[in-house]
């Protein structure tokens, strides 16, 4: 690492957000129609950061990282259909609280495996989840998904319209506010301490560090931040589904994950991206050719570009400036 | 009392046919190891091959096994020779990525060359008679799925344990490098093994298609049970693979039986609890 003044990180981050910002007022006026697909992608971003935090900094696999934002998503849909708790920015905090308290719990369980026996941990931890919510169809109306979800106008002026503009408007700023609160994190000697833990945890334990509680306090975090990606959606579509707890859905986010690539904020977004997108116009053609694409796709990524989409291009970049003089 | 003679029976039917596609991906992980979550997609080809040659063709069930067991194993040596042979060592996420691609592709080609709709398989008229077996009746075919199972164990432990083959194998998995240098073929032994997990798994595939139908998303629905019996058995472990296999094949069973709503509950409640006592498997071989 080379030595940089405490400023500099400061003002990347303020250059990061002014043009994810500026890429969000792009998108709303050149796709005034799909603003629901894009706080879609949104909601998944944060279920894909949160992975990221877990996955990426922390080195923990798991299959099953949708149980996190299934738990904030049912949390805020069954607050506001059955307790009448319709405001959104309470909604989100419910969200966020139940995926922070889900991670931890979860984590108990998943933490206690390595390698194979933690990715079998995390799937059956999912499952139950899954059957969980599928029986208990009194509080979360099982398959048929919960619905009666009517979020009250934000701060009680914007209504949430037909064609999704208050939620997408909602969502980049929560996203914003997420990114800087992660890129925070990260760096923070907590971040770090993750970080070693990733690259040897025996070494962390030997100096000392707690190994279990930090990853048990970064899942806890990342539950949070999946939380609210799942109250998002909850928001903005209105429904819940058990699809939002489902191993499918955590497989396709780490599939996210990996295509933008692991250990970076920005990859996290921009596989979400790319995979959503992608998704959304090629199933609209033929859902099995879809998959095949994807499966393509993975093998290829897997094959070519391991480090992810942001890793390639920032491969793509160092070359051109080296063949610069 | 007969109730319980009956869960036990159907339970060691399923509890074999879990072993028996179980057992190949165990050969894969705890030997080779290589997490292939794609092992279901293959056991769905021996299956779509042995419903094909039965009902198309109109040939026997034998030929069909054969068939289904030859024809998948060649539909994966391509696969092993440009895909799997570069993620051998390589992290798990790695090779979980790399195999659920694979399986995607094969589920859309499946899909698209046989249709979405169910596939069955042509059985003899001796496998479809009920057997009486004093407290119940069982279809035979349950009973030849129990047989094929200890079949396979007994062959298994002879090949890994008692032949110049399973010392190479053995040596290959233990140091890749040294056996090199005393001059085993690693590559050709790791794509033997790689094919004689495949075929298990083709095998699985066909015997056990009366449980487990054969149908396009196959490959996903039991993608996680499979994963489930090896690492609660403990990959590379023979033993281990049955013990789990049939354990794990008695809770879904009884479940289902006494507990219809609520049998996957036990299932995953059992697999947690298995998991966090023996993190390496029941016995497991390796770290």
């Amino acid at each position: 690492m080379s030595t940089v003044s405490k400023a500099r990180p400061v003002v990347q981050d303020m250059i990061a957000v002014l043009i994810l910002a500026g890429i969000a007022v792009v998108l709303f006026f050149l796709f005034p129609t799909n603003l629901a697909l894009l706080t879609r992608i949104i909601a998944m971003m944060l279920l894909v950061l949160s992975l990221d935090l877990v996955t990426g900094y922390s080195g923990v696999a798991t299959l099953g990282h949708a149980t996190v934002f299934g738990a904030g998503a049912y949390a805020a849909g069954i607050f506001a259909a059955k307790f009448g708790v319709t405001d959104p920015l309470l909604m989100l905090a419910i969200g966020a609280l139940a995926g922070a308290i889900a991670g931890a719990l979860s984590s108990l369980v998943i933490l206690r495996g390595h390698g194979l026996s933690q990715l079998v941990l995390s799937i059956a931890v999912v499952s139950l989840a899954h059957e969980a919510a599928n029986k208990l169809s009194q509080w979360t109306g099982g398959s048929d998904g919960l619905s009666g979800i009517l979020p009250s106008p934000l701060f009680g002026v914007f209504r949430f319209d037909l064609f999704g503009r208050t939620a997408f408007i909602m969502a980049v700023v929560l996203l914003l506010a997420v990114f800087v609160g992660l890129r925070i994190i990260v760096r923070s000697p907590f971040g770090m301490l993750c970080r070693g833990i990733k690259q040897d945890p025996v070494r962390v334990r030997a100096m000392g560090a707690p190994v279990y509680a930090t990853l048990v306090k970064m899942y806890a975090i990342a539950g949070a931040v999946a939380g609210l990606g799942g109250a998002l959606s909850a928001i903005a579509t209105k429904v819940v589904g058990l699809d939002s707890l489902s191993f499918t859905t955590s497989a396709e986010a780490l599939v996210m994950l990996v295509l933008g690539g692991a250990g970076r904020l920005f990859g996290a977004m921009l596989g979400t991206l790319a995979f959503v997108w992608f998704e959304d116009r090629v199933s609209a053609i033929n859902p099995f050719h879809w998959l095949t694409i994807v499966g393509v796709l993975l093998v290829v990524v897997v094959l070519f570009a391991p480090k992810g989409l942001v890793g390639a291009i920032e491969a793509i970049w160092q070359r051109l400036r080296r063949a610069r003089p | 009392m007969p109730t319980i003679l009956s869960i036990a029976a159907d339970a060691l039917a399923y509890g074999m046919v879990l072993f028996v596609i179980s057992i190949g991906l165990s050969v894969t992980m705890g030997l080779m190891k290589v997490v292939n979550l794609a092992h279901g997609a293959f056991a769905m080809i021996g299956g779509y091959i042995a419903s094909y040659v039965t009902q198309q063709m109109g040939l026997p069930f034998g030929v069909a096994i054969l068939a289904a067991v030859l024809g998948t194993v060649l539909i994966a040596i391509p696969l092993e020779r440009f895909l799997y042979r570069r993620i051998y060592g390589a992290r798990d996420l790695t090779q979980v990525l790399m195999t659920i691609g694979i399986t995607f592709v094969i589920i859309g080609v499946a899909n698209f060359v046989m249709g979405p709709s169910l596939k069955t398989i042509a059985l003899p008229s001796e496998l479809q008679a009920p057997v009486d077996l004093g407290f119940r009746t069982i279809a035979a075919h349950k009973l030849f799925a129990v047989a094929v199972g200890v079949v396979v164990a007994g062959a298994l432990w002879f090949i890994i344990e008692r032949t110049p083959f399973g010392v190479r194998l053995r040596a290959s998995v233990d140091d890749a490098a040294m056996a090199g240098a005393l001059g085993v073929k690693t590559k050709w032994v790791y794509a033997v093994s790689f094919a004689l997990a495949i075929g298990l798994a083709a095998l699985g595939g066909v015997v056990g298609a009366q449980l487990l139908p054969i149908e396009p998303y196959y490959a996903m629905h039991y993608m996680v049970t499979f994963l489930v019996v090896v690492s609660v058995g403990g990959a590379g472990s023979i033993t281990g693979a049955l013990v789990a296999a049939l354990l794990l094949g008695a809770v879904q069973t009884t479940g289902r039986y006494l507990m219809p709503e609520y049998g996957e509950f036990f299932f995953y409640l059992a697999v947690i609890a298995i998991v966090c006592v023996f993190p390496n498997g029941l016995m497991g071989r390796f770290k």
